[in-house]
């Protein structure tokens, strides 16, 4: 034994005088060993389900090769291999393979490998996922020629290109590059969309229009009756003016109707892997590559339009393909109008409690209460929302301000407004212990060198206190924030809907649309992954939005996180 | 300061057990203090404190820790009120005016009155903000005004010099003592009737609590100080007089050389010699 060692020996008592080692029981490590422990495996697994969803995520957008595979038994599949996983055939099946494969699976205790091909053409098919078991396959190839078109309508198409018509002129197709497709394809989409802008506006604002003329006369309904003579002059008036917009209108469809014809003269035919051929219009094609000759340019350009329509479009298809820009805008708006509903409240809120009122048992109460409001489970504020907002507030805005329209409801039913409402309530607690906090945290010698100045107590509150608190404040608010734009549960009841025709801006007087129902990212996951008819082809659209929504909650906290940093350098000085 | 050259014998008065020697130098009383008693709750921490503070002087309150030098000097500017469960007997005059009295403005009153505290406490703000503070929230918007005060104050405070190129930088970038000398330019800043110092020296170095004396003396003459001091040799220094306190009395207030040197109570003579305390 060294000096060391022994001094080391000589300074504790305790094992020299009982002998005996401390007993396990009564030692901390264990237990804090083991809670660690959990701790540790708990975020492994979260990082693990996080690395999952992003890497989904990411490779979603890439442009697979197509694979066509000839079975044994002569059905041919071509496709997108999907995903591979092990299965246990049935006898039936099993009875198909050769003698060699059917050692292997033996070996195998039975089981077998077998891939999802996603086939498209559901128009054709019927079907657009097809499962072919390894020992099924005869030959597998990725040839060349084959195209993957995306449309429209019936999801995409897997084959090659017979033709092309241009302005009702058969042409020879030669590359999908060739200057005659990219064209023909280009004009046709715009032509798409001056439909659709004719349809969005024009059409739209001439019925508006009469809606709101027809409003009108409701109103003079209400007001004065139907027998009385304004009722008789606003009739008349209603059915000129309906006359007017008629024309207006017919006008308009005509001009959709010259389109349409235009764009059935410009179609593309298209033909799958067994030959059978289906014309389509160029205004229904998305996009087209040939899979299997991408360079690698031409595959990231495909990455890069596919984000792009991913991030800046409407949804096609039940949700499953597209965009979802409306989602992100919902989700944007209604967390923006969350924050400004909830920000001021909170912060006024804690200011009352923590600075004026009078501590005692009623103050004490108040703050339990809003402590325990943070575990009320969301739902709950849901059917509040739902009930309160929605029926009782929006109800009696509707019979007061918009009598002429019922009993279509107007306010009285879920919107964005009321669904900002209810997730402020939600996460206003977040916010006014978050404030509290930072409000007792100012030190009282400010304070008081504040008022010692012969401030009063509202300008030291103004000047010293909440500047000082801020970053405190803003802390609640970003928790807050992340809590609202994660959550789903309530918005399913107060305006979150699966396709909401509008925006809740628009070029539409008054411009911001706060009755109606909105899009939201995390009901889109849920939708688009557990709602809709073909959860499969749904599957990569739930990565991918799942990976939106949590980039953006993260954007949101990152950026917030900084501020807040930028604000508490500006008051952490040196300390002598 | 007003020193005044010969120890004359001054003339003892009594309140209660308090001997009093003022040395008046002074253009007149400016504060009094009438019977002051105070409780926090139910103790009781000043007991019919009987003084009155000439104007134009330095005068120091000493005594041992928890006797209530701090509570007295925030009674001053009625920093007190921010006290629960506080009661208050007595009055306290500035220039006559019953500063307790119900219809004071106390918000007022504080403008009348600078405060520096024992630890320097600089506002979440530029140098420049911090000084012209006081003006910002009487209102004041005069941009030339402010800046003018801003310099005569750290002129004042001896800190101009070494601020004077970083007036908008922020003031917690500043050492402890120039904050406490900042402290002390925004307690001047407003051109206050008294300045309240509550151990201004406590958390300085020996240099900087000699430009912080200096400044007292200084000061001295244009504004009234009441400075509370756990330093003999700081009280002696800088002040005029001195009162001494002991659990909560007054023991003996006077000229600051006969409380050091011939003390009339016996429980002086022990503190100012380190007996106790
Ligand atoms: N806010 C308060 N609430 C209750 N009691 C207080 C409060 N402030 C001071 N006291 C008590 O009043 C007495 C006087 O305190 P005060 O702070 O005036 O002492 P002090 O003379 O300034 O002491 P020190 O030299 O240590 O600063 C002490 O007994 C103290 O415990
Ligand atoms: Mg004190």
């Amino acid at each position: 034994m060294t000096d060391a060692a022994a001094l080391q020996q000589e300074s504790v008592p305790m094992s020299k005088s009982t002998g005996r080692r401390t007993d396990m029981r009564s030692r901390g490590e264990p237990a804090l060993w083991s809670l660690g422990g959990a701790l540790a495996i708990g975020i492994i697994m979260i990082l693990g389900f996080l690395a999952l969803v992003f890497s989904n995520g990411v490779e979603t957008f890439i442009p697979k090769p197509i694979t066509v595979v000839t079975g044994i038994d002569g059905t041919v599949t071509a496709g997108e291999p999907f995903r591979s996983e092990l299965f246990k055939p049935t006898p039936e099946d099993f009875a198909k393979a050769s003698p060699d494969w059917q050692a292997r699976i033996k070996d195998a205790n039975g089981y077998a490998n077998r891939t999802l091909y996603r086939m498209g053409n559901f128009d054709i098919y019927g079907e657009d996922f097809r499962w072919v078991p390894d020992f099924m396959a005869a030959k597998i190839e990725q040839p060349h020629g084959l195209v993957f078109v995306e449309r429209m309508e019936w999801g995409p198409f897997v084959g090659t290109v017979k033709s092309i018509k241009v302005d009702g002129v058969e042409r020879p197709f030669t590359t999908l590059d060739d200057t005659a497709f990219v064209k023909a394809h280009e004009t046709a989409r715009d032509r798409s969309k001056a439909i659709r802008k004719i349809e969005r506006v024009g059409i739209n604002d001439v019925n508006h229009a009469l809606e709101q003329e027809r409003l009108g006369l409701r109103k003079v309904e209400l007001a004065s009756g139907r027998n009385s003579a304004e009722y008789k002059d606003a009739e008349a008036r209603l059915t000129g003016i309906s006359a007017g917009l008629q024309q207006r209108y017919d006008a308009l469809s005509a001009d959709v109707q010259k389109l349409r014809e235009i764009n059935a003269g410009n179609t593309i035919t298209l033909a799958e892997i067994g030959g059978r051929e289906k014309t389509i219009e160029f205004s229904a094609l998305v996009r087209a590559y040939a899979a299997n000759d991408l360079s690698f340019a031409q595959k990231a350009g495909v990455y890069v339009s596919r984000w792009a329509e991913f991030l800046g479009s409407e949804p096609r298809e039940a949700n499953t393909e597209g965009g979802v820009f409306p989602a992100i805008f919902g989700t944007a708006a209604m967390t923006l109008l969350m924050v400004i509903v909830v920000a001021p409240f909170g912060v006024i809120t804690a200011l009352y409690l923590r600075e004026y009122a009078q501590q005692g048992r009623l103050v004490s109460f108040v703050r339990i209460s809003v402590n325990n409001l943070a575990g009320v489970p969301s739902i709950v504020y849901g059917v509040f929302g739902l009930g309160f907002f929605a029926y009782v507030l929006g109800g009696s805005i509707d019979a007061l301000f918009y009598p002429e329209r019922l009993p279509n409801p107007t306010f009285g039913t879920g919107g964005l407004l009321w669904s900002a409402l209810t997730l402020a309530l939600l996460t206003v607690p977040v916010v006014i212990v978050a404030t509290e906090e930072a409000l007792a945290a100012v030190p009282r010698s400010m304070r008081e060198g504040s008022l010692a100045c012969g401030a009063s107590k509202w300008q030291t509150i103004k000047y010293i206190v909440l500047p000082r608190a801020m970053p405190g404040i803003m802390t609640g608010v970003i928790l807050a924030m992340a809590r609202g734009a994660g959550e789903v549960a309530p918005l399913m009841l107060v305006g979150v809907v699966k396709l909401a025709p509008e925006l809740p801006v628009d070029g539409m007087f008054p411009f911001v649309h706060l009755e109606r129902s909105f899009m939201h990212l995390g009901f889109h996951i849920f939708d688009v992954g557990f709602q809709s008819r073909n959860a499969e082809a749904g599957k990569p659209m739930v990565f991918v939005t799942t990976v939106l929504l949590i980039a953006l909650v993260t954007l949101v906290n990152a950026t917030a996180i900084v501020v807040r940093n930028r604000l508490k350098k500006r008051f952490a000085g040196s300390q002598f | 300061m007003n020193m005044v050259a010969t120890l004359a014998p001054y003339p003892d008065t009594t309140f209660g057990s308090t001997v009093y020697h003022l040395k008046s130098g002074g253009s007149g009383t400016i504060l009094d203090i009438n019977d002051l008693c105070l409780w926090y709750g139910a103790a009781q921490a000043l007991h019919n404190v009987q003084m009155s503070v000439e104007k134009g002087l330095v005068t120091a309150l000493i005594g041992p820790s928890g006797c209530g030098k701090s509570t007295l000097l925030r009674c001053i500017n009625r920093m007190n009120d921010l006290v629960d469960n506080l009661r208050i007997t007595g009055g306290i005059r500035l220039n006559g005016e019953d500063i307790y009295d119900r219809s004071a403005d106390v918000i007022a009153l504080r403008k009348r009155m600078g405060m520096v505290f024992q630890k320097p406490n600089p506002f979440p703000m530029s140098i420049f903000e911090n000084v012209v503070y006081p003006l910002r929230v009487d209102g004041v918007r005069d941009k030339a005004l402010l800046e003018e005060t801003c310099e005569r104050a750290l002129r004042g405070s001896a800190l101009w010099n070494e601020v004077k190129d970083r007036l908008d930088q922020s003031a917690l970038g500043m050492s402890g003592g120039q904050q406490q000398r900042l402290c002390i330019a925004r307690a001047i800043a407003a051109d206050p009737e008294v300045l309240l110092m509550d151990e201004p020296c406590s958390a300085l170095d020996p240099i900087a609590t000699a430009k912080i004396e200096d400044l007292i003396n200084e000061l001295a003459g244009q504004y009234t100080v009441v400075i509370v001091t756990h330093n003999m040799q700081q009280a002696a220094r800088v002040s005029d007089n001195t009162a001494f306190m002991y659990l909560g009395r007054l023991i003996e207030y006077g000229d600051t050389e006969v409380i050091f040197q011939t003390p009339k109570s016996p429980k002086t003579q022990d503190y100012v010699t380190g007996r106790f305390g």
